[in-house]
């Protein structure tokens, strides 16, 4: 086969492309046994749960992330490209109004922010974002 | 035991009965994640504070567990019922075993 400069390029763009998949998924199994773990493994629905985050933060150290859930009891977030997945729950009393809270958070590096709600009728809603960072925050 | 820790909670002086207020809360303090390590590569121990509650003339507002993925100076805004004058109740839960108060008081008017 000629290798020609064309080829090569592609050849090159591809395996990039692998190893680009490959990073990010490195903790996401991690996330996904800990989301089952808050859920019990129940199904999670979609739509009224949403959560606010930076499509890019400049900063990992400090990324803020708010999440808004009407009628849920808990909401634990999660990054699923941290060492640890788990960030943070909030359980709501009887005296929060609007269920939602807002923090900032650290992300090692480009990922998505996994935020789960468990419903007063015990269901579980989900919702992601993706966010870019720049300089990762866990000084490693 | 970390050093410094200051908490910063911003509430409103008064509010109309059953009306919601934002509220923001800053504790100074590093989280140390447990995840970076020293000059000589040992890794420096966790020190996070691990829990935050909220309570309004005693019934809860808002319980919090935080992980090491929480930033430096744990910073949380959320929103509340005030039904009648009272006080609001921070604590903060060290991993080293302090804990740290701060007291807001709250009038209907």
């Amino acid at each position: 086969m000629e290798l020609t400069r064309r080829k090569l390029l592609a050849i090159g763009a591809s395996t990039f492309a692998i190893a680009s998949i490959t990073g990010a998924s490195a903790y996401a199994s991690l996330t996904d046994d800990a989301v089952a773990a808050f859920t019990g493994g129940a199904a999670t629905g979609e739509g009224a749960i949403t959560i606010t985050a930076p499509e890019i933060a400049e900063n990992g150290n400090t990324v803020p992330v708010g999440v808004d859930a009407p009628g849920a009891v808990a909401i634990t977030l999660f990054a699923d490209g941290n060492p640890t997945p788990a960030v943070a729950t909030f359980k709501f009393g009887p005296l929060s109004a609007s269920r939602s809270a807002s923090t900032r958070i650290r992300l090692a590096t480009t990922q998505n922010v996994v935020a789960v709600a468990k419903m007063e009728d015990g269901s579980f809603q989900m919702a992601k974002a993706n966010v870019k960072v720049t300089i990762g925050g866990c000084g490693g | 035991m970390a050093s410094g820790v200051k908490p910063r909670v911003k509430v409103p002086k008064t509010a109309a009965a059953g009306e919601t207020i934002t509220i923001k809360t800053l504790i100074s303090h590093p989280m140390e994640s447990g995840q970076r390590k020293d000059g000589d590569g040992n890794a420096i121990p966790r020190s996070i504070i691990n829990r935050f509650t909220t309570e309004f003339n005693g019934e809860n507002v808002i319980d919090v567990t935080l992980e090491p993925a929480i930033s430096t100076n744990p910073y949380f805004q959320f929103e509340a019922v005030v039904p009648e004058a009272g006080d609001f109740k921070f604590t903060w839960y060290d991993d080293d075993g302090s804990v740290y108060e701060e007291t807001k008081s709250i009038k209907i008017g």
